[in-house]
């Protein structure tokens, strides 16, 4: 197919040809700026983000990718100094508009970080910490909260029998899985996972990429990745973020076969980031 | 290549030649290095030993019963530690329990919520407290304190709770200000900085992924202090906790001006008491020495530094452990 004459970045047509049917944007980021301090980290992103599919965002270290992953969930706002202007429409919601309150936002965008962070309680308390401050479940609709998504992150026949243990007792996998489902506990819309497998070896990496794939059919996911591969195997549509701009967003099999931009050729075959 | 191994050979050929030039110095340097090593321990021990030695007497004579009995008659020569044994662990657990909250605040405000610009003049403040001489906060506390409290905050306490049942003995007796609450007080303000700092540096090294996370679910920004970077950082906060309770248990001037110096045992918070180091400050110059009240001094030093000494090895025990784990 030839690219050649669009100007403008079509995400619908492209969701469209890389996955039937056609789906609703989930978040619609429009005309986005953001400043930590005087640096401008993002220039004027537009971008939507089907539902129900996984979104990856690639890019060189200090692109931006991950910036506009805090943006998602308002975790900028912890810090002063930073701010964004534009808007990101999350079902017709302005997500930086001040009426929205962070915590319920963050209650709807879960986010799963680099590293696995557990908190220092036990395994059933990392998972019920979140949902108790969101719902009042007695005692069995909890127990049944922690195995549903235990399970639903595939990590529940490994902590079964230690529910009430340490969970900072998991391995490194364990553990990212575990804040998968302590994300996924709170039955958000949609899940961020910031490098997700960065600090994890081979296999729990393909246990993740497994679970992103399962994960979809409920969730709409976006994910930020240094891994080309991973973006490939796991996402419906890549985006490619270069110093603060987005360059192109397309179909991952598109993207990574046929790119348009220069730039994005230029990093997925490896000559610069 | 051939530079480096040219100038290797040039090297070797120097090396026979060359003076030596650290033969006396340099041991003499490692030697001072040891001696001051060496003279703490030395002067540990010998501070121990001194104590112990000096008190012994007045263990022969009194028993170790010393330690519990509540009289002090310099009169008929009759002592014993219990008094000041317990004002002393009283009013500093009082400082500790007005420390505590005080300084949970400070810290998480400084941590936390803090906006940049007011974060260094709070926290200097907070660090000049600490340098404020011992004597001064005493002066302070006998001239403004004392007449406040007496004044002002043990009437209406006396007359609201000293009737109820159980926590009422904590609130009898007369306003007279001095006593043992406002010795505690003038000590949590001077415990306060040490345990603040501490404080901070526990909150400072939660990493900041764990906090994120925590907001990352929907907490507040209390719930994330409450559930994840309290209990992240619980054993070094009972490590500092204890530290200031030290600090607090052989704290001298201050509270000699304002606990009231009466060897009387009470429950009462306002009943005026002593100190193991207020009683030492306050009597060593009556004391002649070979008396056994000298020696029973001596010995309520020795027992302060073992109460100190316990409560010390138990806060590095815990700050150690954490730090480990």
């Amino acid at each position: 197919m030839n690219f050649a004459p669009e100007t403008s970045i079509d995400i619908a047509s492209a969701v469209n040809r890389a996955t039937a049917p056609s789906a609703e944007p989930k978040l619609k980021v429009d005309k986005l700026n953001f400043y930590y301090g005087d640096n401008h980290a993002l220039k004027n992103i537009n971008f939507e983000i089907p539902e129900k599919r996984v979104t990856a965002m690639i890019g060189p270290s200090g692109c931006g990718k991950s910036t506009l992953l805090r943006i998602f969930n308002r975790m900028y706002q912890l810090y002063p100094g930073q701010r964004a202007e534009g808007k990101i429409l999350f079902d017709g919601a302005d997500l930086l508009s001040k009426d929205l309150d962070s915590t319920v936002v963050r209650s709807r965008i879960g986010m799963v970080f680099q590293k696995p962070t557990p908190f220092p309680m036990s395994i059933y308390d990392n998972i019920a910490f979140g949902v108790r401050l969101h719902e009042r479940l007695n005692k069995a609709q909890m127990d049944e909260r922690v195995e549903w998504c235990l399970r639903k992150a595939a990590i529940w026949e490994e902590a079964k029998d230690r529910l009430h243990t340490s969970a900072l007792g998991l391995s490194g996998g364990q553990q990212q899985r575990l804040c998968i489902a302590r994300t996924i506990a709170v039955r958000p819309e949609v899940i961020l996972l910031d490098e997700p497998t960065s600090a994890l070896d081979p296999i729990s990496t393909s246990k993740i990429e497994d679970l992103i794939d399962e994960l979809k059919q409920e969730f709409t996911i976006v994910i930020v990745t240094h891994n080309m591969q991973q973006a490939a195997r796991c996402a419906d549509i890549t985006s490619f973020f270069y110093l603060g701009e987005l360059i192109e967003v397309a179909a991952s099999n598109e993207i990574f076969t046929n790119p348009r931009e220069a730039r994005t050729r230029d990093y997925i075959t490896g000559r610069f980031g | 290549m051939d530079a480096t191994l040219s100038g290797r050979q040039a090297g070797n050929g120097l090396i026979a030649a060359r003076k030596p030039t650290g033969r006396v110095s340099d041991p003499v340097f490692v030697g001072i290095l040891w001696g001051s090593g060496i003279l703490v321990l030395l002067l540990l021990g010998l501070i121990i030993a001194m104590l112990f030695e000096g008190g012994l007497p007045a263990l022969r004579e009194f028993g170790l019963s010393f330690i519990w009995s509540t009289t002090w008659n310099p009169v008929t020569e009759v002592f014993g530690a219990g008094v000041m044994v317990f004002g002393t662990i009283f009013s500093a657990v009082i400082a500790v329990i007005i420390a505590l909250p005080l300084s949970f605040g400070i810290a998480f405000f400084l941590t936390e919520i803090a906006p940049g610009p007011l974060r260094r003049p709070i926290g200097v403040a907070i660090q000049l407290l600490a340098a404020i001489p011992s004597i001064i906060y005493g002066m302070w506390g006998f001239f403004i304190v004392v007449p406040l409290m007496a004044a002002y905050v043990q009437p209406p306490l006396i007359e609201w709770l000293g009737p109820l049942p159980i926590i009422g003995a904590l609130f009898q007796g007369p306003p007279l200000g001095a006593g043992m609450l406002t010795a505690g007080l003038i000590m949590a303000i001077m415990i306060l900085p040490f345990i603040t700092a501490m404080f901070v540096e526990v909150l400072e090294s939660v990493p900041p992924m764990i906090k994120e996370s925590a907001y990352g679910v929907g907490a507040t920004t209390y719930e994330v202090y409450r559930n994840v970077s309290v209990p992240y950082g619980s054993t070094a906060m009972v490590g500092a906790v204890m530290l200031g309770l030290g600090r607090a248990l052989g704290e001298t001037m201050a509270v000699t001006f304002v606990i009231g110096n009466a060897t009387r045992m009470s429950a009462s918070l306002f009943a005026p008491g002593a100190t193991i180091a207020s009683t030492i400050a306050n009597e060593f110059p009556e004391a002649s020495i070979g008396s056994l009240k000298l020696q029973a001094l001596l010995e309520l030093g020795f027992i302060l530094f073992v109460i100190s000494f316990i409560v010390l090895a138990l806060s590095r025990l815990l700050v150690r452990s954490r730090l480990k784990g």
